[in-house]
C-alpha cells in the first residue's frame, strides 16, 4: 500500500471538511445574530406595550381625581391609539416602516409628558401612593424603552456588521440589511418625572 | 461697517446652528460622562465607594446580603458613589447592574443594584429581569420613599439601606431558592481543535504508513511505534487539558458564591432623592 498516493486525497478532504465546517459556523452565526436581533425587538416591543398598559392605569387615575384638561387628556389616548395601529415584523422592516413606528411611539412620548407636567397643579393627585406609582412605574418604563432601543441598535449594528461583510456575505444572502432606532427630534429625551 | 449688518442674519443662523449641534452632542454625552469601573475582582455585596458607611456597618450589611444570596441565590448589591458626574442615575444604575452582570444566574437574572449617589442625594433600585415581576418600579419607589429616604433623612444611611434591603426581602420572599454555589467554569467542547487533532492522527498514520514501507522486513506492515504512541497520547492529553482547564478567580467568603452570576437588567427602576 502506498499511501502517498492518498495523501493529497487526504490533505483535500481535510480541507474539504475545514471549509464545510466554517461555512457552517457562519451559518449558524448568521442565524444566531438574526435571532439576537429578533429578541431585542421583543424588548423594544415589550417595553412599549408596557407603557401603553400603564397609560391605561394612567388615565383613569387622573380623570378620576381631577377634573382634568380634557384635551391633554384625550392628545395621550389618541397617541397611544395610533401608536399601536403601527406594528411591525421584526424579519423584514424596513428603515421607512421603523421610522413610522418610532415617530407614533414618540407622539405618546410627547403627549405624555405634556399629561405629566400639567399633572403637577393637582396637588391631590401628587399625594395619592396609586398616582406616585404610576409615575415610578412610567419613568421606569421610559428607561426601559430607551434601554431596549439602544441594545437593538447594537445587535442590529453586529447583525449588519457580520451579515454585510465579506466573505460571510457570500453565503449569508438571504438575510438583508436591518434599520436601525433613529432618535426623533426633540423625542430623545425620557419623560420627565418630578419627585 | 458693512459687514456688521451683512453678518447679523448670517451670525444668528450660525449661532442656532451651533445650539442645535452642541444639544445633539451634550445629549449624546449624557450617556458617557460616568464611567463604570471594571468587574472587581472580589464580587460581593457592597460597594462603598463613596465612604458612607461605617466598617462595622458595611461589614454587618455585606454578610446579610451575602446568607440571604448563599440562601436564594438572588444577589442584591449596594453601591455608593460620590457623584453621578451629570450622569441619569436611572439610566445608570441598571447599566451598571448589566455591565457588572449582577445576579445569581444568567437564567434567572435574579439580580438587584442599589446605587446611591451622595453629592446628589440620590438613590435608585433596579431589577434584573427576573425580579421584575416582584419589584415593579412601583413598588422600588414606595420602597424607596417610605422606608428608605425618611431613615436618610433622620440622618442614617447604614439604617436606611439595612431597612431598605429587608423590605426587599419580604418583596421576593419565594420566588428563588438555592444554595452557595461553588466557582465554576462552563465548557462547551470546540470542534475546530478535534478536528485538527484527527486530521494530525491521519497525518501520522499516514506518514508511518509510508514509512513503513521502506522498512517491510523489520516492522510487519507498519502499524504504530513506540514515537508515535507517545505522540498521540499527549496529543490526547492535550485535548483533555483544553476544557478540563481550573475555574477562573476563586471568591473567597468575602463574596457571593461564585461571583456575580451574569444577571441581565432591561433598564427600569425607581428611586427619589432626599
Amino acid at each position: 500500500m502506498d499511501f502517498k498516493k492518498f495523501l493529497p486525497w487526504i490533505i483535500g478532504i481535510g480541507l474539504v471538511l475545514i471549509i464545510g465546517f466554517w461555512v457552517m459556523g457562519v451559518m449558524n452565526t448568521g442565524l444566531q445574530k438574526d435571532q439576537a436581533v429578533n429578541k431585542e425587538w421583543g424588548n423594544v416591543n415589550t417595553a412599549y406595550q408596557r407603557r401603553n398598559d400603564l397609560i391605561g392605569n394612567l388615565v383613569n387615575t387622573v380623570k378620576g381625581a381631577a377634573e382634568f384638561e380634557k384635551s391633554t387628556l384625550t392628545a395621550v389616548i389618541e397617541a397611544r391609539a395610533k401608536a399601536t395601529a403601527v406594528t411591525i415584523d421584526p424579519a423584514n422592516v424596513t428603515p421607512e416602516q421603523l421610522a413610522a413606528f418610532n415617530s407614533a411611539q414618540s407622539g405618546v412620548s410627547s403627549s405624555l409628558s405634556r399629561l405629566l407636567v400639567s399633572v403637577e397643579q393637582y396637588p391631590s393627585l401628587k399625594a395619592n401612593e396609586n398616582f406616585l406609582k404610576l409615575q415610578d412605574e412610567l419613568a421606569s418604563t421610559e428607561n426601559q424603552i430607551l434601554t431596549a432601543r439602544t441594545r437593538f441598535n447594537e445587535v442590529v449594528q453586529e447583525y449588519n456588521n457580520y451579515v454585510l461583510a465579506m466573505p460571510q456575505s457570500i453565503f449569508l444572502g438571504k438575510y438583508k440589511e436591518k434599520p436601525y432606532f433613529k432618535a426623533v427630534e426633540g423625542a430623545e429625551k425620557p419623560v420627565e418625572v418630578k419627585f | 461697517m458693512k459687514i456688521p449688518n451683512l453678518n447679523i442674519p448670517n451670525s444668528k443662523w450660525v449661532l442656532k446652528l451651533i445650539f442645535i449641534l452642541s444639544f445633539f452632542l451634550s445629549s449624546n454625552s449624557i450617556f458617557c460622562q460616568f464611567t463604570i469601573p471594571k468587574v472587581p475582582a472580589e464580587q460581593t455585596s457592597v460597594y462603598d465607594y463613596a465612604d458612607v458607611l461605617k466598617p462595622d456597618e458595611e461589614a454587618q450589611l455585606k454578610e446579610k446580603l451575602i446568607r440571604y444570596s448563599d440562601s436564594t441565590t438572588t444577589q442584591i448589591v449596594v453601591i455608593t458613589i460620590e457623584s453621578l458626574q451629570g450622569e441619569d442615575i436611572g439610566i445608570l444604575t441598571p447599566k451598571w447592574g448589566h455591565a457588572w452582570g449582577i445576579g445569581g444566574s444568567k437564567q434567572n437574572d435574579n439580580g438587584v443594584i442599589i446605587l446611591l449617589a451622595k453629592k446628589e442625594r440620590k438613590i435608585w433600585i433596579s431589577a434584573g429581569y427576573g425580579l421584575e415581576d416582584r419589584l415593579t418600579a412601583g413598588i422600588g419607589g414606595e420602597i424607596t420613599r417610605n422606608i428608605i429616604i425618611p431613615e436618610f433623612k433622620a440622618g442614617s444611611y447604614y439604617k436606611g439601606l439595612d431597612k431598605g434591603t429587608d423590605a426587599l426581602f419580604d418583596v421576593f420572599k419565594g420566588k428563588y431558592k438555592g444554595e452557595r454555589k461553588k466557582a465554576k467554569k462552563e465548557g462547551n467542547i470546540p470542534i475546530l481543535p478535534i478536528i485538527i487533532i484527527v486530521i494530525v492522527i491521519i497525518f501520522i498514520i499516514a506518514k508511518n504508513k509510508g514509512n513503513g514501507g521502506g522498512n517491510h522486513g523489520n516492522r510487519g506492515g507498519g502499524g504504530f511505534d513506540l514515537a508515535d504512541i507517545i505522540i498521540l497520547s499527549s496529543l490526547g492529553r492535550g485535548g483533555g487539558g483544553g476544557f478540563g482547564g481550573s475555574s477562573g478567580g476563586g471568591f473567597g467568603g468575602g463574596g457571593f458564591g461564585g461571583g456575580f452570576g451574569g444577571g441581565g437588567f432591561s433598564g427600569g427602576g425607581s428611586g427619589g432623592s432626599w
